[in-house]
């Protein structure tokens, strides 16, 4: 089953370099397609989340009695919105991808893995702009302090964003074979929100359930982000080696399923 | 030289997976014209996708040293909400090829004019094909794959396209696909029919043809 259609024998070099023009491509056809050149055009990749994380950090801080007194609110609602942003965001936009671009795949050079590559990296910058932009906006008027260990707090958004590029390949190379995934996978991004310790810290549950909940693995990303934040403020509780196991077994469940659904791809 | 050997390609089906055609074995070799002749349903399209190398192959291996262009077809290759322009940009991104100078061409082949900022939905199909073909004209490859597509021009389209194809373009292999014989017949060194679920190769057009009449009603 081999196909070697290359003019001249294909070296990881020039594979590395198809695939970099590829998906170059693939990103500027997105941003036209997805943002138009009207108006503010591909400022829109980050302006949209930045005002979705504004409204949410107001409304946060009006309502600030329901959270602990000594918490900063601001960098509260920031790490925890942005947080829900990088996981749910990057599946959505893979759900159903395959199907509008089933043309581009006529080139070649084209693969599922390109087009799911394109959406993640754009989806990834906006989420990361907006969070980065945001931090330096809300220290700048005074509503949090700079994060506390910066490198702790890009390194826990960096498993977010695997958690979330590699569950976004998993449900959007399903999607291609069964039409329910779209149906179950948005009350089901509805319901996780609340559970995904974006508007609350571990340290305020019953250790019972505390338990329980840590079973989800974006949980111990958005602790882990908060404790590079904020982390002299609470008690963090995370296991990011348990994080890094589920990103790791989920990536395989991703390549495997967008291996199947390459095998019986009909480009129209 | 484009060769294939034992290809086979199955469909998932409801009822298990269903085989288009297994067996099959063709070496194409550079400059050379083929045609496909089969009827709708025996996998023509199928199989010049599996040579462009955009759907798998369930068995066999298909070997090349050429370059391929995708199937030009009626459908395919243009995301339709885009402009030509931006299709244009799209394709020449991905086969690293100097955007104006493919604008350049294609204005000059396809002559679509204005039409070249409009969205591909509003194209009539002659007008996608010219496109279509302008563009992988300019791209340029050492072997061309040809869906049906050529009949639906005009005869100034046909005319270029003859042009182009068969007197600029000589030395390139090509592999045309039809259910009718007359345009396989004037432009191909020799066929193949797909019928019984294989291909079967004649080098003498006559014979094709006359295989593919008696297995027309299959």
């Amino acid at each position: 089953m081999t196909q070697m259609q290359e003019p001249q024998p294909t070296s990881f070099l020039r594979s590395w370099a198809i695939q970099r023009r590829v998906i170059g491509a693939l990103l500027m056809r997105e941003v036209i397609t997805r943002y138009g050149r009207k108006n503010i055009g591909f400022l829109w990749l980050f302006v949209e989340p930045m005002v979705f994380t504004i409204g949410i950090t107001l409304i946060w801080t009006a309502t600030r009695g329901a959270h602990g007194s000594d918490l900063p609110i601001a960098a509260f609602a920031l790490t925890g919105y942005s947080s829900v942003l990088v996981w749910r965001n990057m599946p959505s936009r893979l759900v159903n991808s395959i199907e509008p671009n089933l043309s581009l795949m006529y080139h070649r050079n084209v693969k599922i893995l390109d087009i799911f590559a394109a959406r993640l990296l754009l989806e990834g910058t906006g989420v990361g702009i907006s969070f980065f932009v945001l931090t330096l906006f809300f220290a700048g008027i005074g509503w949090l302090g700079l994060p506390e260990d910066p490198i702790k707090v890009v390194f826990g958004w960096i498993m977010l964003a695997w958690f979330g590029s590699a569950l976004g390949m998993f449900i959007g190379a399903l999607s291609h074979r069964s039409a329910l995934v779209d149906k179950f996978w948005s009350p089901l991004a509805y319901l996780l929100f609340p559970l995904s310790g974006a508007a609350f810290l571990l340290e305020t549950l019953p250790p019972e359930f505390r338990e329980w909940i840590m079973l989800l693995p974006m949980i111990h990303g958005v602790e882990y982000v908060r404790d590079g934040f904020f982390g002299s403020h609470f008690t963090p509780y995370y296991d990011m080696q348990y994080m890094a196991i589920c990103n790791l077994v989920l990536t395989l469940f991703a390549f495997s399923e967008i291996r199947r659904a390459s095998r019986n791809l009909v480009p129209a | 030289m484009i060769q294939l050997q034992n290809v086979g390609k199955a469909y998932e089906t409801r009822r298990g997976p269903r085989w288009v055609f297994r067996n099959v074995n063709l070496t194409i070799g550079r400059g050379e014209k083929i045609g496909i002749l089969g009827r709708n349903g025996a996998g023509k399209s199928t199989l010049i996708r599996m040579i462009s190398g955009i759907e798998q192959l369930n068995e066999g291996r298909i070997v090349s040293d050429m370059s391929i262009s995708w199937p030009l077809a009626f459908s395919g290759a243009f995301q339709q909400s885009l402009t030509g322009v931006d299709n244009v940009r799209f394709i020449c991104r991905v086969y690293n090829k100097n955007v104006d100078d493919v604008i350049a061409l294609v204005d000059d082949f396809a002559e679509l004019g204005s039409y070249m900022h409009e969205p591909i939905k509003s194209y009539s199909a002659g007008m996608r094909a010219r496109l279509g073909f302008g563009i992988s004209l300019a791209v340029d490859f050492d072997c061309f794959l040809i869906d049906e597509i050529v009949a639906v021009g005009d005869a100034r389209f046909q005319q270029k396209c003859h042009e182009e194809l068969f007197v600029k373009r000589q030395d390139r292999a090509m592999i045309i696909v039809s259910h009718s014989d007359g345009y396989i017949r004037e432009h191909c060194d020799w066929a193949g029919v797909l019928a019984q679920q294989t291909l079967t190769t004649f080098p003498d057009m006559d014979e094709a043809y006359a295989f593919y009449k008696a297995h027309e009603r299959e």
